[in-house]
């Protein structure tokens, strides 16, 4: 029992020992690509600093005095967009769900069939080590950006409690990013493409999961749609806990019903995982 | 005999006609793909534009006193889809394809051809389907400028010369960008590999899909580097302001930006070449 778990243990440290190996080769690229990261932003603040100095002349306010847009001041929507760079680099799958359908299509999903290696918890660990991986190397460029714009982050140090509920919102938006596009991806026992069924995934999160704009901006009948889907939990939340947007009831609310999405999509994906195995089938060596 | 057949031109026209026609006929095989393709772009761009009618549903305009309001900005935005979807039809994928071309050693053959190796590496190939974006920044335009000249309070005037001048300064800003991608493209002979560069292209480009005003006045660093230096401004700014901002001297098109964009396009297209020819003396073939 005991020699059972041990050689489970040093299974999983092995896989994430080689793909962090793996993901380290090209460090300078990725320090670099990293930093340029940042510029889409350089003008999407530049446009918004626009959109607020309209509205300030629009409403009449004095030069010193702040403007507010949906709760936002420019300084927030600086800091928003920041943090929201943060919960994507959390939760963003590139190539998840496509590598699942292309394995199933091209039947090396078959190597976890016959091998005693779980497809969901090996594909996570690969994923830690990524995401392991890009924050030893990210953590400079995001550090020193962060340091230039601190004075953006108006609510001052952060008490124990939302940091917390920050770090834990962020967590889970990865393991929710995870199993959400992994469930996208068995879809492929199905469909055998799943590219049309990503497309609409990506579209939607584009527009509601809070990485173009804060959600706040939205008005009805899309407000409403943003607070049924789980696409906010992906961008939106983090960013929202960190800035104090949601706090006391609604920030425990807002954490449990994460919690919530997030278990559906584990079972979803197990038993897609479980329903699509017995359906497939391989041929061939 | 044989020096005369050599020494004759290709028709550059006609092998243009050759490669669109072999494109079109390629992208005719797979027609849901097309389909699907189409689609797909369309349905990004109808984002774009939502979004700014978000952002249009909370500000009058973009920058106070700019003359950037919710119309003028749908002209601005429909000739960004215009000159995207000129670049993207039929330079994008030729770029895409420079690089594969330099890894494998396949630029032997285009090397080999008698014909301009710039003209065949930039042409080849034409993705038909993001045309549809073409028409979808035409359909903007027009919906907008119908709105603008037919409203009741300051219509805008169209003047005759409006529509040739747009036409004119879209093509140029298509050759800057044309000539940006080539510059960025042959670099990859020197550097081998050049993924970051793309995204380099990407991230550049995003500066000039926004009016000139939001970086600040003339003096700039910004606005001065991107107008001067990269001249990625230029290119949608102008044929926007041509259609869309006539009306006020003060933010009309200054007419020696008209020209210097002219002359930035002559510029840039003369650069580029410039670095595609010294990059190709510095190709040395992959295989033995």
């Amino acid at each position: 029992m005991v020699a059972g778990m041990y050689a489970r243990v040093a299974v999983w440290w092995t896989i994430l020992r080689i793909a962090l190996e793996e993901r380290l080769v090209y460090r300078g690229d990725f320090a670099l690509g990293t930093l340029m990261r940042f510029l889409p932003i350089v003008t999407q603040l530049f446009l918004w600093w626009a959109i607020f100095e309209s509205i300030r002349d629009t409403r009449g306010v004095a030069a010193g005095e702040p403007v507010e847009l949906a709760g936002f001041r420019y300084t927030d929507m600086v800091a928003y967009y920041l943090l929201v760079m943060v919960a994507r680099a959390f939760s963003s799958m590139p190539g998840l769900a496509s590598g699942i359908a292309l394995q199933i299509r091209n039947g090396e999903i078959k190597k976890y069939l016959v091998q005693p290696v779980d497809l969901l918890g090996f594909l996570l660990l690969n994923r830690v080590a990524h995401k392991l991986a890009y924050y030893s190397v990210a953590l400079g460029p995001f550090a020193l950006v962060f340091f230039l714009c601190r004075d953006y982050f108006q609510t001052g140090w952060l008490d124990a409690g939302t940091i917390a509920a920050f770090i834990a919102s962020l967590v889970m938006s990865f393991l929710l990013g995870y199993f959400l596009e992994a469930a996208i991806g068995l879809v492929g026992f199905w469909f055998l493409e799943v590219s049309s069924l990503l497309f609409v995934y990506m579209l939607l999160s584009f527009f509601l999961s809070g990485h173009m704009f804060p959600l706040d901006l939205l008005g009805e009948p899309w407000r409403t749609l943003v607070e049924v889907l789980p696409l906010q939990y992906l961008a939106y939340f983090p960013a929202a806990v960190f800035l104090k947007k949601v706090t006391g009831p609604a920030l425990v609310q807002g954490l449990c019903l994460q919690a919530a999405w997030l278990l559906f999509f584990i079972f979803l994906s197990r038993w897609l995982f479980h329903r699509g195995v017995r359906r497939y089938s391989g041929f061939g060596g | 005999m044989r020096e005369q057949s050599l020494n004759e031109q290709p028709s550059y026209v006609q092998v243009f006609l050759t490669f669109a026609r072999n494109s079109l006929v390629r992208d005719m095989t797979f027609r849901a793909n097309f389909v699907i393709q189409c689609i797909s772009s369309i349905s990004w761009t109808a984002m774009n534009v939502g979004l700014y009618v978000l952002i249009f549903s909370h500000t009058q305009q973009i920058g106070p006193g700019t003359g950037w309001a919710k119309h003028e900005f749908f002209v601005f935005l429909g000739t960004t889809m215009l000159v995207n979807s000129l670049v993207q039809t039929f330079f994008m994928p030729n770029a895409e394809e420079f690089s594969e071309l330099i890894r494998t050693g396949g630029l032997d053959f285009a090397l080999l051809k008698p014909i301009d190796t710039q003209f065949l590496i930039s042409l080849q190939r034409v993705d038909w389907s993001s045309l549809s974006n073409l028409l979808a920044g035409v359909a903007l335009i027009a919906y907008s400028l119908a709105h603008l000249m037919t409203r009741s309070v300051n219509p805008l005037p169209l003047s005759p010369w409006s529509l040739p001048l747009f036409l004119l300064y879209v093509l140029c800003g298509v050759a800057i960008m044309y000539s940006l991608m080539l510059s960025l493209a042959a670099t990859s002979i020197w550097l081998g590999r050049n993924q970051t560069l793309y995204n380099f292209w990407f991230y550049i480009t995003n500066f000039a899909r926004y009016p000139m005003e939001i970086y600040g006045d003339w003096l700039s660093p910004l606005r001065i580097l991107f107008t001067f230096i990269v001249p990625v401004l230029v290119v949608v700014n102008v044929p926007a302001r041509v259609l869309a901002q006539p009306l006020y001297p003060e933010r009309s098109l200054d007419w020696w930006l008209a020209v210097f964009a002219l002359v930035a396009t002559i510029g840039c297209l003369l650069a580029s070449r410039y670095i595609f020819q010294r990059a190709l003396r510095a190709y040395r073939s992959a295989s033995s």
